[in-house]
């Protein structure tokens, strides 16, 4: 009735190529970065902040990072949180060596660092393919744990082998350290999801994007029609890797604060970025949002509900935790391969009919 | 974006639960995960000890006592929800149990004002009270515990270490590697030379590290580790049949979770503690009458008397001690976490008090001041004795040696200081 084309004409190619061709799409973007933006920072407390928007913020800008590698460019990495561990310490470098210049720069110069680390390790992706470069994806996040671990250089020759973010600012408004506002790191890492939800939305739309994409559907074709696979790949992996930095960086200095490489980066955090991603859909920038929000989000839920509501042992909402949040893992993958963002996909479908199906 | 706003609703219910008049003691406990055995059984002790004061003091100062429990599940990304979640209660001392949670934790306790306790782990250098205001480490800490199990086998090898060779097994993380600079200075004081032996979390895997001590052949092997580790490296310590009291874990790796599943070839292995271990304490008696008898007892109630429990009833003792000293100093029952500082800060067990609480020669006598936040670092060595099933205290509290310690926690704690510009307190 509401949600459909009729009636909304484009007059310009850049109307015509707007994200959200739907009215209603299109406002309730708006309304969402609204009520981001001007509601939510003057309601939240310490609690909703470091307990669910920020990591939830954080874990979106690794899932796009992750989403633009393996579901763009059909490149499997197993590589990410090794990544994020770069940014994180890249992040710790130049904090601790640059006191005096704006996180917004070291957030991003980290990023860059991590692009250049990403784009090394892509290079085996040109002669080995899918499960292979899954293992060598894997080395790299073995070895640079392993690295972080072993060279004290990395942690500033700290005793315990432990970075921890000193107090900086940006613009005079403190962003990491404890005495931080809710509100400023919120709005700081809401400022770096939505520029790289919208960065990753543009590359994936234009010519990078459909070479991207070409090489995941099928790389001798791709390179037959012209894409040069070297370009198309290490691009890839430098895109991703810069997200993926930028949210290791993020999740260090603005969330935990305090970090051990092993703990914090390891194996599992891998995994859990590339379950986002398969939950939320691959090859979607929506999709990374959902599969962030289910991850962090619904674990906390449940807690409240089964710890806070109910009154129940720790230990067994801990477990029902596992259990109820596989369990919906295995149901939406059977329900619907494609993930969250497909689900949103045919809701829009079936919105664009409503109420009238036939 | 529709889940997070789904999620606002909820935590908005949550948030709006009212402010009671009690003494809240949060615990940030790990029932889950690799860590679990050691998790458990500290918990319930924590838990146990507060329920016994509620029954039968009704709480500390006539203010009934609250611990709402919090699974972190070792995880410092869990760690941290469950800080944020349960500072708003009134929360008056954290006890993470986890040096990884505790890092996380030493910037946000001092500036939400909330002391934290961590006895026997953590931030070594937060001995110096002088830097870390907020944040308590006594009685002992990781380089007590290095210092004092170098110091025993000193007095086994009759009183020098020339040329002996001892490996240092650790928790490849901020924990297991706390010692290895106390370790390094001894080493250089007493001639011996040392071998650090990394085990990657969660050690369930340590055959090449085995291999790698059978061929070093070291005279002593000291370990740091917890939760899986210590089991498998029992284990494979007995594999190799490395002689079982040259082997000496730190308190964290000398519970009866980690050497029952060896068996009897775990028999002589040594640990060292900070509390004195058995059930043979008037405390206990109250506490069947109170709790357990009445079903009041937190997890399964299986736990009550293992070294860990233990350990958990000993932490629980310290704060309650630190809230009364807290009531006393400010005059007030229902303190705050600020004042709970304050009591943390003026904290003194002697044996006389220790005695009056039921636990006699429970631990060391100490006292806290504003520039020493960690005691006197005490330590005891306590072996396992595979027939009876049973920890023995085998050495009498020894003191660590502090010409070593000192200048390293001076070192470590300026670094701190410097780092995030902290003037000093005292």
């Amino acid at each position: 009735m509401f949600y459909r084309e009729a009636g909304d004409f484009s007059t310009t190619y850049a109307e015509d190529q707007q994200t959200f061709p739907i009215k209603f799409d299109r406002y309730r973007y708006y309304v969402v970065l609204f009520v981001a933006i001007f509601v939510i920072p003057f309601m939240v407390n310490d609690y909703w902040v470091n307990s669910l928007f920020l990591p939830f913020l954080i874990y979106a800008i690794a899932a796009i990072g992750l989403n633009i590698l393996v579901g763009y460019c059909g490149q499997v990495s197993l590589g990410t949180g090794g990544f994020m561990a770069v940014g994180a310490y890249a992040c710790y470098k130049l904090m601790t060596a640059m006191p005096d210049v704006s996180m917004f720069i070291h957030i991003l110069l980290a990023g860059v660092i991590t692009a250049a680390v990403g784009a090394l390790f892509g290079l085996p992706s040109l002669r080995i393919k899918g499960f292979y470069l899954a293992v060598a994806t894997l080395a790299a996040q073995f070895f640079l744990v392993w690295l972080f671990n072993r060279v004290p250089w990395f942690y500033n020759y700290s005793a315990s082998g432990q970075i921890s973010a000193p107090e900086r600012d940006t613009f005079g408004i403190l962003i990491t350290g404890p005495n931080t506002d809710a509100w400023a790191t919120y709005m700081f890492c809401l400022i770096f999801t939505v520029g790289s939800a919208l960065v990753a939305r543009n590359l994936t739309r234009g010519s990078v994007g459909r070479k991207w994409m070409a090489i995941r559907d099928m790389d001798i074709a791709a390179e037959i029609i012209g894409v040069n696979p070297l370009r198309a790949k290490l691009t890839a992996f430098a895109v991703s890797s810069f997200f993926i930095g930028i949210s290791g960086a993020l999740f260090f200095s603005i969330y935990l604060g305090a970090v051990e490489v092993g703990e914090a980066f390891g194996i599992q955090k891998s995994f859990l970025v590339l379950f986002m991603i398969i939950i939320g859909g691959l090859g979607s920038i929506f999709g990374s949002f959902a599969g962030a929000a289910f991850l962090v989000l619904l674990p906390v839920l449940l807690k409240i509900v089964g710890v806070d509501w109910l009154g129940w042992p720790t230990d067994i909402v801990a477990h029902l935790q596992l259990v109820i949040v596989g369990g919906l893992i295995i149901i939406f993958l059977i329900a619907e391969p494609h993930g969250l963002a497909q689900l949103w996909r045919v809701a829009k479908e079936k919105l664009r009919l409503w109420p009238f199906p036939h | 974006m529709k889940y997070k706003l789904g999620t606002l609703a909820v935590a908005g219910l949550m948030a709006a639960s009212p402010a009671m008049a009690e003494l809240v003691f949060p615990s940030l406990s790990y029932r889950t995960g690799p860590y679990a055995a050691g998790g458990i059984p500290f918990a319930d002790g924590y838990a146990d000890y507060f329920t016994l004061l509620n029954e039968r003091d009704g709480g500390i100062g006539g203010e009934t006592i609250r611990v709402p429990e919090c699974e972190t599940a070792y995880n410092t990304e869990k760690g941290v929800e469950c800080y944020e979640s349960t500072k708003g209660e009134g929360a008056l001392v954290y006890q993470p149990l986890s040096t990884g949670i505790t890092y996380q934790l030493i910037p946000k306790v001092t500036a939400d004002d909330i002391p934290m306790l961590t006895s026997g782990l953590g931030r070594t250098s937060a001995k110096n009270g002088n830097v870390f205001s907020h944040v308590f480490n006594f009685p002992a800490n990781y380089w007590d515990g290095a210092s004092v199990a170098v110091k025993h086998i000193m007095e086994q090898e009759g009183g020098s270490l020339e040329g002996k060779k001892i490996a240092l097994v650790y928790h490849n993380s901020a924990y297991g590697k706390e010692p290895i600079r106390t370790l390094q200075e001894l080493s250089e004081k007493h001639g011996f030379e040392l071998k650090e032996v990394p085990v990657d979390h969660p050690g369930q895997e340590q055959k090449s590290q085995w291999l790698q001590i059978r061929r070093d052949k070291p005279d002593y092997v000291i370990m740091y580790g917890w939760g899986v580790m210590n089991q498998v490296a029992v284990q494979e310590a007995a594999n190799i049949r490395f002689p079982m009291d040259k082997f000496i874990g730190i308190w964290w790796s000398g519970s009866e979770n980690d050497v029952l599943s060896a068996g009897a070839k775990a028999d002589g292995y040594k640990a060292l503690t900070f509390h004195n271990v058995g059930s043979d304490y008037p405390l206990y008696d109250d506490l069947q009458k109170h709790v357990i008898d009445t079903g009041k007892t937190a997890g399964a109630g299986d736990q009550v008397g293992t070294v860990l429990y233990n350990r958990g009833i000993y932490a629980a003792m310290l704060v309650a001690e630190a809230a009364r000293t807290a009531q006393e100093i400010h005059g007030v029952t229902a303190i705050t976490g600020g004042q709970m500082r304050d009591g943390m800060e003026q904290l003194e067990i002697t044996e006389e008090k220790m005695a009056a609480l039921g636990l006699p020669d429970f631990g060391p006598e100490f006292s806290v001041s504003c520039d020493n936040h960690g005691g006197e670092g005490f330590v005891a060595v306590t072996q396992w004795d595979a027939e009876a099933k049973e920890w023995n205290l085998v050495s009498d509290f020894m003191q660590s040696d502090q010409d070593v310690i000192q200048p390293l926690i001076d070192e470590d704690s300026k670094a701190y200081a410097d780092e995030n510009a902290i003037e000093g307190n005292c």
